[in-house]
């Protein structure tokens, strides 16, 4: 046992320390993704039905969540990004931690099962055993493409969505998912060229830490003008639509070009204005996927109510 | 003796278990909601019992021809 997971015996675990293991601010994104996913399929899907579907997948990814912080304490103890997490804050034992992750993924995939159908409870069980176990316990540590596999968990999310709406996977819920997973790379890589210190404390192999800061800007232009196309293309298929496309070709516009600018920059420029780019990237990134999604979502509407 | 003490534990433990008791109320709701779907979903149910149905009284020979 390290310092870190001592509990204080003074101490009892609130409820919102317990909610906390479920990474609220990844879930809200899984939210969202997963609500369009399901919205955008060609399938009236009853609002109760939809709703509990949002709900488990919901519920999956904070327990997936929640087996990470389990897994992970020991290093998002010497991070100060994740040292307020309630293990390694001492609020929550990583007993509690694992019994709550077990539980609640075993609970998600069922009611998945149950409220829609197997294939979409198969790969919200897959999501969870991806996230838990393939990126926490096997890569994070042991390889600095980490995070382009780590992408792949958080990327699951609309294609459940899909799924739960019409039972098989198709084009569209590829083409999602495609998305959010080459959106991650650059996303997270820009994080890493101006959070430097976190990771080489913790040991974690980031990209920036193995291979330098030059490769890693390169990767974060090669991955980004992979992700281009593949947003572009999701525009032409039957979920796109004027929307989607405008915002798809002038988010990417401005993504490749922030890329492309990261890239042609050194650290001494970087560390000249304290990384103003790679920031601005990383902030633009949020708000990319954000209005990539809202974008379906807006398409969708226009359809339902007959303008398209 | 009191029946009920209240203990320390009762008020540290508020938060847990109002948390608890909420889940398990909307856990209730939901799916009382979802059972209450899916049967509609299943179309025209026959809900009497006990009742003579003609539909499932098989044809009498020569009845056809009526």
């Amino acid at each position: 046992m390290t310092d870190a997971t001592i509990i204080d015996a003074e101490y009892e675990a609130q409820f919102g320390d317990y909610f906390a293991l479920l990474k609220p601010r990844v879930m809200s994104l899984v939210v969202f993704t997963a609500f369009v996913g399901l919205m955008v399929a060609p399938v009236q899907v009853h609002p109760i039905i939809g709703f509990c579907a949002v709900l488990f997948i919901a519920v999956g990814a904070g327990a997936s969540g929640a087996l990470n912080m389990w897994w992970d304490a020991d290093i998002d103890a010497v991070m100060s990004r994740t040292a307020r997490r309630p293990i390694p804050a001492g609020k929550v034992s990583a007993q509690d931690a694992l019994s709550l992750g077990l539980a609640l993924s075993g609970f998600s995939v069922v009611m998945l099962g149950l409220a829609t159908n197997l294939l979409a409870a198969g790969l919200l069980a897959f999501t969870i055993f991806f996230y838990a176990v393939v990126y926490s316990m096997w890569l994070k540590r042991s390889t600095p493409q980490n995070i382009v596999i780590g992408g792949a968990a958080g990327a699951f999310p609309p294609a459940i969505g899909w799924v739960a709406a019409t039972g098989s996977v198709s084009l569209e819920a590829v083409l999602m998912f495609a998305l959010i997973f080459m959106w991650t790379p650059p996303h997270f890589w820009a994080l890493a060229l101006f959070l430097r210190k976190d990771y080489n404390n913790a040991g974690v192999p980031m990209l920036t830490v193995t291979h330098g800061r030059k490769v890693t800007r390169q990767h974060i232009l090669v991955y980004t003008l992979l992700l281009a196309p593949l947003a572009v293309w999701l525009g032409f298929t039957q979920i796109g639509g004027p929307v989607y496309l405008t915002v798809a070709v002038l988010a990417n516009g401005w993504f490749v070009k922030g890329a492309y600018d990261i890239w042609r920059r050194d650290e001494n420029m970087a560390e000249a204005d304290k990384y103003r780019t790679e920031k601005s990237f990383f902030q633009f990134s949020l708000l990319y996927l954000f209005l990539h999604f809202l974008a379906l979502l807006a398409d969708a509407s226009l359809r339902a109510v007959g303008f398209l | 003796m009191a029946m009920k003490t209240e203990h320390e534990l009762h008020k540290r433990r508020f938060s847990r278990n109002m948390g608890v008791g909420l889940l398990l109320v909307g856990f209730v709701v939901i799916i009382f909601g979802l059972t209450v779907v899916k049967v509609k979903q299943l179309g025209a149910i026959q809900g009497f019992d006990h009742v003579v149905r003609p539909e499932l009284i098989a044809p009498q020979e020569g009845e056809a021809d009526k």
